[in-house]
Parts: structure tokens; sequence; C-alpha cells
């Protein structure tokens, strides 16, 4: 499934620049107080977030941590009603009650962010559990960050992953810092999918600034799980270029270090690829940078000019009416 | 109506709401066993090892499961063996299950019961007695559910687990082997609706779970005096049916709280402060909680036995609101 012919890898550059343009522009409206609140920005790991989600369905499952906005559009998350969300308006997925860490698109798959490090790595378990129950060949796939590694629910999600055979994908985004401190302060383990194999359960660890090496693993991963051959540990080695959330100045990490990550990034290197196939040509990837502005502006002007959620909203949706 | 145990009637109404609803799915430790005490015992034969599921010792994660399973389109049970371990599985069940409907402005629904027994109850001492009953009725998008006797256990239960929300429904252990009256109907008991046990003009005792028994113990003596006491079961404490409490409180003019649970923080103070705010010119007396003191359970029988509240702590409590001697 990963050997798609070239011309159908524009679609999956197109996303990435979508993805990073978004986040461009989330970052600016931070700067101008027009978004307000955490903001954790995946800026450099685009090829991640793409790369695994172009090998899904769309009645696949998708979790993702703190980090994910990028996951959701990647996972097919309207720009116009995410970037409103962020910015705490009505109109937003989850009607503004929600914010940029909760980001809920069920219609697209994907099924929850959240503000718990490693969180939502037992829900992907569940999701995958359903999924199996119903026999329909659905994978659940979590991503999560090298900090969740150190957490007791990864450990103890891997061992039932493993356990019950749950078709469920780890995709570890390695960036080599949790908040503001590098993995070696946190775990003598250098490649988080070491834990995996521990618990009986495939792994791999790939460059994840190459999309093409981010969807061969996958494309592997997915047809194993929906085989029914249990659970799959992607770690995917990549880069923040941004500090942990915007307004870390991140001083923790030395310049030299962001400009090898930058020779690295994804968007570029995937169009360098592009280019030296001559499936697209420079004025083609131009095109491509600025339709995605275009959009993004277009989403910042519809979530600006959306209303902010109502008073009487504050307490609605507590419980759900049961049917 | 036939006789039986409050384990019985949980048992009961887990296999029927199985039966009637194939999403239904159980989680826990040593489940397909029927669990150290039995009230899943069978299960496992009639509905199958995949539906019945043996956990490992993971609460937080089998918590977190459950809730992904509900977003998948299941209606999880997870049993946690003793509320003491909640404690491991709070994060999945106050930060996603409780918050899921809200913060997705009502895209997910997470239909989760969450069956646990709490207590003192066999000197098993302080990891394996406590109350945490208010903790859970601190978090909006919870329901906590505390049945007293073996007609309401199975009614709440069916109701708990059709219900689209989060539900703690907390056992007490004490009261497993306690005998009632239930139907075997497939009949539900709504989920905030206090009962009133025992009608009196004197004073409201309003009893949780397991204190229920004592207070009527306590009524049967103080009808020797003259005195008679309206006994309400608040049978869940989130919704809580403050309404039926405050109708009795305006007939009687004094009240009293029992809760097991430790005094300093405990639901009895939820219960006052709305009292008051609903009520307070119909009260005579203050308002008096009878709870355990603010320490650990201890683990002796000698200790223990002092710890819980009872009987003659209500009664002592009934004749200092009247000013009786």
């Amino acid at each position: 499934m990963a050997k798609k012919n070239s011309s159908d890898l524009i679609p999956l550059l197109r996303r990435m620049w979508l993805i990073r343009a978004f986040e461009e522009k989330a970052s600016a409206l931070y700067a101008e107080r027009q978004i307000v609140g955490l903001l954790h920005l995946g800026i450099g790991q685009e090829a991640v977030a793409v790369g695994v989600c172009s090998l899904l369905e769309n009645n696949d499952y998708v979790f993702g941590g703190h980090r994910s906005h990028g996951h959701a559009i990647a996972k097919g998350a309207d720009i116009n009603k995410l970037m409103a969300e962020i910015a705490g308006r009505a109109t937003g997925y989850c009607a503004g009650k929600g914010g940029s860490m909760h980001i809920v698109a069920k219609e697209t798959g994907f099924i929850t962010a959240t503000g718990v490090v490693g969180g939502t790595i037992p829900l992907a378990l569940g999701a995958a559990f359903a999924a199996k129950e119903r026999k329909k060949y659905q994978v659940a796939v979590v991503f999560f960050g090298d900090g969740a590694g150190q957490a007791g629910p990864f450990h103890e999600s891997l061992n039932i992953a493993s356990l019950w055979k749950l078709p469920v994908i780890f995709v570890c985004e390695n960036n080599g810092y949790a908040e503001f401190t590098p993995l070696s302060a946190h775990t003598k383990i250098k490649r988080l999918a070491q834990h995996a194999k521990t618990y009986g359960i495939p792994a791999s660890t790939v460059d994840g600034n190459d999309l093409f090496a981010v969807r061969e693993a996958m494309s592997k991963a997915v047809d194993k799980c929906r085989a029914g051959k249990g659970p799959i540990f992607v770690e995917c080695l990549t880069h923040r270029m941004r500090g942990h959330y915007e307004g870390d100045p991140a001083k923790y990490r030395e310049l030299s270090q962001l400009a090898e990550w930058k020779k690295k990034d994804p968007i570029a290197r995937a169009a360098r690829a592009l280019k030296s196939r001559k499936t697209i040509t420079d004025k083609e990837l131009e095109a491509i940078e600025r339709e995605a502005r275009e959009l993004v502006e277009k989403a910042a002007e519809f979530a600006l000019s959306s209303p902010w959620p109502a008073a009487e909203e504050i307490d609605s949706l507590v419980c759900a009416a049961t049917t | 109506m036939p006789e039986q145990t409050y384990l019985d009637a949980v048992r009961a109404g887990l296999a029927e709401e199985m039966r009637r609803d194939s999403s239904v799915y159980i989680f826990g430790e040593d489940v397909a066993l029927g669990g150290p005490f039995g009230a899943t015992k069978g299960l496992a034969e009639e509905f199958g090892a995949n539906r019945i599921v043996n956990t490992p010792i993971s609460e937080g994660t089998v918590m977190g499961l459950a809730v992904g399973a509900a977003t998948a389109g299941l209606r999880p049970v997870v049993e946690i063996m003793f509320i003491d371990f909640i404690t491991l599985a709070m994060d999945q069940l106050v930060n996603h299950a409780a918050k899921l409907h809200y913060m997705s402005g009502g895209q997910l629904k997470i239909p989760l019961t969450v069956r646990v027994q709490c207590g003192i109850s066999g000197t098993m001492g302080a990891h394996h007695s406590q109350s945490f009953e208010a903790w859970l009725a601190h978090v909006p998008g919870l329901k906590v559910v505390m049945p007293s006797n073996p007609a309401d256990a199975k009614g709440l239960l069916k109701t708990a687990i059709r219900d689209d929300n989060p539900v703690v429904f907390v056992e007490h252990r004490g009261l497993y082997w306690s005998k009632g009256q239930a139907p075997d109907s497939d009949y539900v008991v709504p989920i905030g609706q206090a009962k009133v046990v025992r009608q009196g003009d004197h004073v409201t005792v309003v009893a949780l779970s397991s204190m229920v028994a004592p207070a009527l113990a306590a009524a049967e003596e103080l009808a020797k005096d003259g005195i008679e006491i309206e006994i309400i079961d608040p049978r869940s404490i989130l919704p809580l049916d403050v309404e039926s409490i405050v109708i009795s409180v305006k007939k009687t003019s004094r009240i009293i709280i029992v809760h097991e649970a430790v005094e300093q923080g405990g639901i009895g103070a939820e219960m006052v402060a709305r009292i008051q705010q609903e009520a307070f010119y119909y009260l005579d007396s203050p308002i008096v909680r009878v709870a355990a003191p603010f320490a650990p359970v201890p683990a002796s029988p000698a200790l223990e036995t002092q710890f819980v509240p009872g009987k003659e702590h209500i009664i002592d409590a009934v004749r200092r609101v009247v000013g009786a001697p």
C-alpha cells in the first residue's frame, strides 16, 4: 500500500503543508493574543502525522496527545472548525469546550487528544478491543511522545495490548525532549522501541522526518494489525522546531542542534524527493505552499469572526442525555 | 418477591443487562472466575470469556481501556476490586471518563459503569476499607450511586449500565450477604431519587449505604421513648436528591446525616450546605453529622469496631438534636 505512484504522494505533501501553515498561523495569532491559553505546536513533526494517517481508513481510530493539531488534520479534520476550537469559539469542533489540547473530530475518526501525557494510550486499547470484537478490521493508532514512555500507563498498555493481541499501533514521536529536559534525563533507554520488544511487540525505529520511511513502517504495521496479528510499535525520530509550548524560549536546546534539524525539515525533504523523481515542479511546489497558506488564512478568518460560546453553555453537556 | 442477597442482586442485574444488550462487557481482575466475592460468578460460563474479561492488575489502564471502548460503541462495566484501588484509576476516571462528553462538545458519550465495593467489613485495614464517595461526587460529569439493599442494588445497577454517562456504582462489602426482597422482573430504579425508608415526625436521619440498617435499629429503640425518626436513603449522591431531604426537614425541623466515610469533607458537608440554603428557617437545631473519625481505618478489631458509626452513635445524635437527655 505504501508503494503508491509518485503522483499519489502530492496530496500528502499538500497535507504536510496544510499542517505547517496551520500551526504557523496559530503561532502568529498566539503572538497577537488572538489565541490564548497553552499552545503546543508540532512544527517539524508533520511527516509522522501525515505518513501515519495516510495509511489509515476513515473508520480507523486515532488518538492524540497534547501536541496533536497535526494528527487531527492528517486524519481529515476540518481546519476551520479546528482553528475555531483553538480560538475558543462556538463554531469549533468542541463548541469551544475543548481547546487546543482536547480536540475531538469524531466523524474523521480522530477520537480525542488529551492534556495528560500518555493518557490516551489506554483509550486506544479500548477502541482496538471494540474493533476486534466487531471484526471490522479496523485499527486504532495512538500518537504519544518520548515523555510518555516513562509513565505507568504506557507500560501497562503495552502489556495488555500484547497479551490480548489488540489491533493497536503505538506511534511514538521521539522528539528528544520531554517538556524541557532531554530524554537522557528521563531514562537510560535511548530507543523507546526497546520497551515494546520487552512486551513481545514487534517494533521499529525510523527517521520520523522522512515521509517515505514513516509510510513504509506504517504500511507493514497496518497490514499486520488488520490481519489480526496484534499490536505494533513504530518509533519515529523527529524534532519539534518550537518550544514545548508557544512562549517557551527553549533555552535548554543548542541553536546548532536546531540548525541540524532544520536541514532535515520533513516538508523540504519530501519536496526534494518528489522533484528528483520529476513528479513535481518548483512552480507546483510554490502553489502547494501558497494554497495551504490561503486555506489557513480563511480558517483564521472563520475562527476569529465566529461567535464566542454563549454564557449558558458553561454547564451544558456536563452529562449526556441518555437515549 | 423472592428474598436474595445483595450480591445475588448485583449478579442478577449484570446478567440481565448482558442478555439485553450485547455491547455490555465486563472488565476486571479475576472477574471471569467470579471475583473475590462472587459478584460475577457464572457470567463467563453464560457470556463467554470475550465478554467477561480478566485483566492484569493495571487499574489505571483498564479504566482508560474501558473509556476508549465506550467511545467506540461498547458499554463497559469495570470492576475495581476495592475502592481503595480506584486511586490508581482516578486519572482516567476524572480526566477522561467524566470530561470527554463536555470537552468534545457532546461528540463523545461514555456509557461506562464502574462497579466498586467500599467500606469497613472484616478488619481488612486501611487499604481495603475506605469510603471515597465524596471525592467522586466532586467531579462534574460523573454519577455516584450507593445502594443500601438488594432491590435497589439490582434496579440501580441496571439503570447505571443503561446510562450514557460514567456511573460509579459503589457497593458496600458489609452488605454483600445481607438479604432483602428483590423482584425477579426487569425493573429499574432511577438514579437521583432518594427513598424515604421510614416515616417519622421528630428528626430526619439521612443514612447512606451501610448506615441505613443501624438507622433502622436506632429508630426502633428511639420509638420506645416516643421519638419517631424519618429515615431517608439518598441512594445516589451525584446527583443528590436535595428536594426529598428538604421536604422531610421542613416537616421535622431537625436533621442528622450519617455516613461511614470520615466526617471532614464528607458528602454530609455538602448536604448540610444545601439544607441550610433551602430550609434554614425551618431548622430548630444545628445539623449534626454522624461519621467516622478523621483517621485512616485502623486494622485492630478493637479499634475498628469503635471507628464505624453505628446504632448508638445515631441514637446519641438524635437525642442531642431533640434536646432529650
